[in-house]
């Protein structure tokens, strides 16, 4: 009797473990079911016909592709020299407790909020308007939290006694950390980046409040034209037009590929980063 | 020697910027919201009409308060037993196997599929069938609660496992070695053990929710007069649902638009206390690997 309820108990906790992986399977299957017929080379390269019902989605897609590379070069860099700071010189002081409370508490903050913030800071404040480049800074704003802490792992995880071997070869601090800390902790930063370029290419309410809703109809030209990114083109084309059954095709086909290329740059990089974590850390990663 | 100074200034830099967004962010989303404040005061928060087109306008915002708490509460009543459930699963049978790697990555990959793309799933596949099952409009608290359930579990599931596993092994050699069986040892020694980790992981999970903002906004059906909820199924309005509906009618500078940039306020706040608890229960360190 009690052997059987032992079992029980660890087959209702194997079944609760498994639920993530059902409703992720479940939403990309429903989708690829229902989106895969709107896909097709009109729909990746052409533009919007008929307020949306027909056509394509290319200005939507290259508008993600702007606003999220520029959000990257931006909270790229800031994100691993931060890292490189709590990692390498900062000693366990109150600043470095405050910068991960603060850091902590950037994270938690809403993505609304930073889009209202953008919107009052970026679009009127420095007058850069609805514009890929406020997006980019939102965006960049957004994922910062997340950019400093992959990159602190990432060159924490690096064994001391790689500098200090290089150090007792001579090389500077700096020297030591470029060519041998970067050189270890490299890949586990780049795919602990491509994850937060996948959170920024998702993102929704940041994007529309700070980059605009842009023109559907046309490639932006500047980083100072408003674009309107994929999520952003998906929520206003689900609220209009989704009630009619083009509408709805043109739906289904923009979320496909919208997963399409959040998965793209999320699964190999969450599987190198298993690998990582798992190389580094042992078991206990 | 001068390079390696100024690196290091350099990343100082880089470090401190967080503070500095942080402040930022309150800063504007404060000075913009607090003439509103100031103006309409606590009415703010317990006024039962929100008119912003009447003749004066109305801005009270207690019943959209009483939607979020509603969706976010349904949410974290759906996904903290299966959240626990899993993570116990993945911290104290699962073992080190490929199974483990793979129920840790498909939780990775569920909590970054774009909200929006959720919302759109719950608006095309659950509403509907809600609308069918229960009568009604089908966009409702429960839908909005299912949605952000999803959202959620991820959440707690890793942050609970982080601490179960944090439980010294030598606790349950302990119980096991008094004769304790397996699920005894969990339930009576590693799960109290781990309590407040646990509890911080479904506070985070709760402040996620009431902070998310599509996915809901487009399951809820966002009635044009929010009023309190009587029923599960009823339409609400939330907090954030408000501003981004509301955003792309208001003029810039108007009462309006203050009155969204209060609403931020309150969000700010709400989900800063949630994780200050979080981050006192979990002692300085919040956020595990994946999320």
């Amino acid at each position: 009797m009690r052997r059987g309820s032992e079992i029980l108990i660890e087959i209702l906790t194997w079944l609760a473990s498994l639920i993530p992986a059902i409703l992720a399977g479940a939403i990309i299957s429903f989708l690829l079911f229902n989106g895969a017929s709107a896909i097709s080379w009109r729909f990746i390269t052409g533009f919007p016909e008929k307020g949306g019902l027909e056509g394509g989605i290319l200005p939507a897609i290259m508008g993600s592709i702007y606003v999220s590379a520029l959000c990257m070069l931006i909270a790229a860099p800031i994100g691993i020299g931060a890292g490189t700071y709590l990692a390498e010189y900062a000693p366990e002081n109150v600043f470095t407790k405050v910068v991960r409370f603060f850091v902590e508490l950037l994270a938690g903050i809403p993505s609304i909020v930073i889009g209202l913030f953008g919107y009052a800071f970026l679009v009127h404040g420095l007058g850069l308007g609805f514009s890929i480049l406020s997006g980019a800074i939102a965006l960049a704003f957004m994922i910062l939290p997340w950019t400093v802490r992959v990159s602190e792992e990432a060159i924490r995880a690096v064994p001391r006694e790689y500098r200090y071997a290089s150090l007792a070869l001579g090389a500077s601090k700096w020297k030591t950390i470029r060519s041998v800390v970067y050189a270890a902790a490299r890949s586990a930063i780049i795919t602990g980046l491509m994850l937060g370029l996948g959170k920024a290419v998702g993102e929704t309410a940041v994007v529309m409040m700070t980059a605009g809703m842009g023109v559907a109809g046309y490639i932006p030209a500047s980083p100072l034209d408003p674009a309107r990114t994929l999520p952003v083109h998906l929520y206003l084309i689900a609220g209009e037009i989704a009630n009619t059954s083009e509408g709805l095709r043109m739906a289904y086909g923009t979320a496909l590929v919208l997963i399409a290329l959040f998965l793209a740059v999320s699964i190999p990089s969450i599987m190198l980063r298993n690998y990582f974590t798992r190389r580094l850390y042992g078991d206990a990663g | 020697m001068k390079i390696d100074d100024a690196v290091k200034i350099l990343t100082f830099l880089c470090a401190g910027s967080s503070i500095l967004v942080v402040f930022l962010i309150f800063g504007y989303t404060l000075l913009e919201g607090l003439p509103f404040l100031a103006k309409y005061g606590l009415s703010f928060l317990t006024g039962l009409y929100w008119k912003p087109y009447a003749d004066p306008p109305q801005f009270g915002l207690l019943p959209t308060v009483i939607g979020t708490l509603s969706v976010s509460g349904l949410a974290i009543l759906l996904a903290a037993p299966m959240g626990v459930l899993a993570a116990i699963y993945l911290a104290e049978y699962s073992g080190s196997g490929l199974l483990r790697s793979f129920i840790e990555s498909a939780t990775q990959l569920l909590v970054g599929i774009p909200s929006v793309v959720l919302g759109f799933v719950g608006l095309v596949f659950l509403v509907p069938i809600l609308a069918e099952t229960f009568g009604g409009w089908g966009f409702s608290i429960l839908a909005g609660g299912i949605v952000l359930a999803v959202m959620t579990l991820p959440h707690v599931i890793c942050i609970s496992s982080d601490a179960i596993k944090a439980v010294p092994r030598e606790y349950r050699y302990a119980s096991l070695a008094l004769g304790a069986s397996k699920w005894q040892t969990i339930r009576r020694v590693v799960l109290p053990a781990a309590k407040s980790g646990i509890l911080a992981s479904i506070i985070l999970g709760l402040g996620n929710a009431i902070g998310e903002t599509m996915a809901v906004l487009m399951v809820v059906g966002n009635p044009e007069v929010p009023y309190i909820p009587t029923s599960i199924l009823d339409r609400v309005r939330v907090l954030t649902s408000t501003i981004v509906i509301e955003f792309n009618y208001a003029v810039w500078g108007s009462d309006q638009m203050r009155a969204l940039f209060a609403i931020g306020v309150v969000l700010f706040i709400i989900t800063a206390v949630v994780n200050l608890l979080a981050f006192h229960i979990l002692g300085g360190r919040i956020h595990a690997k994946g999320i």
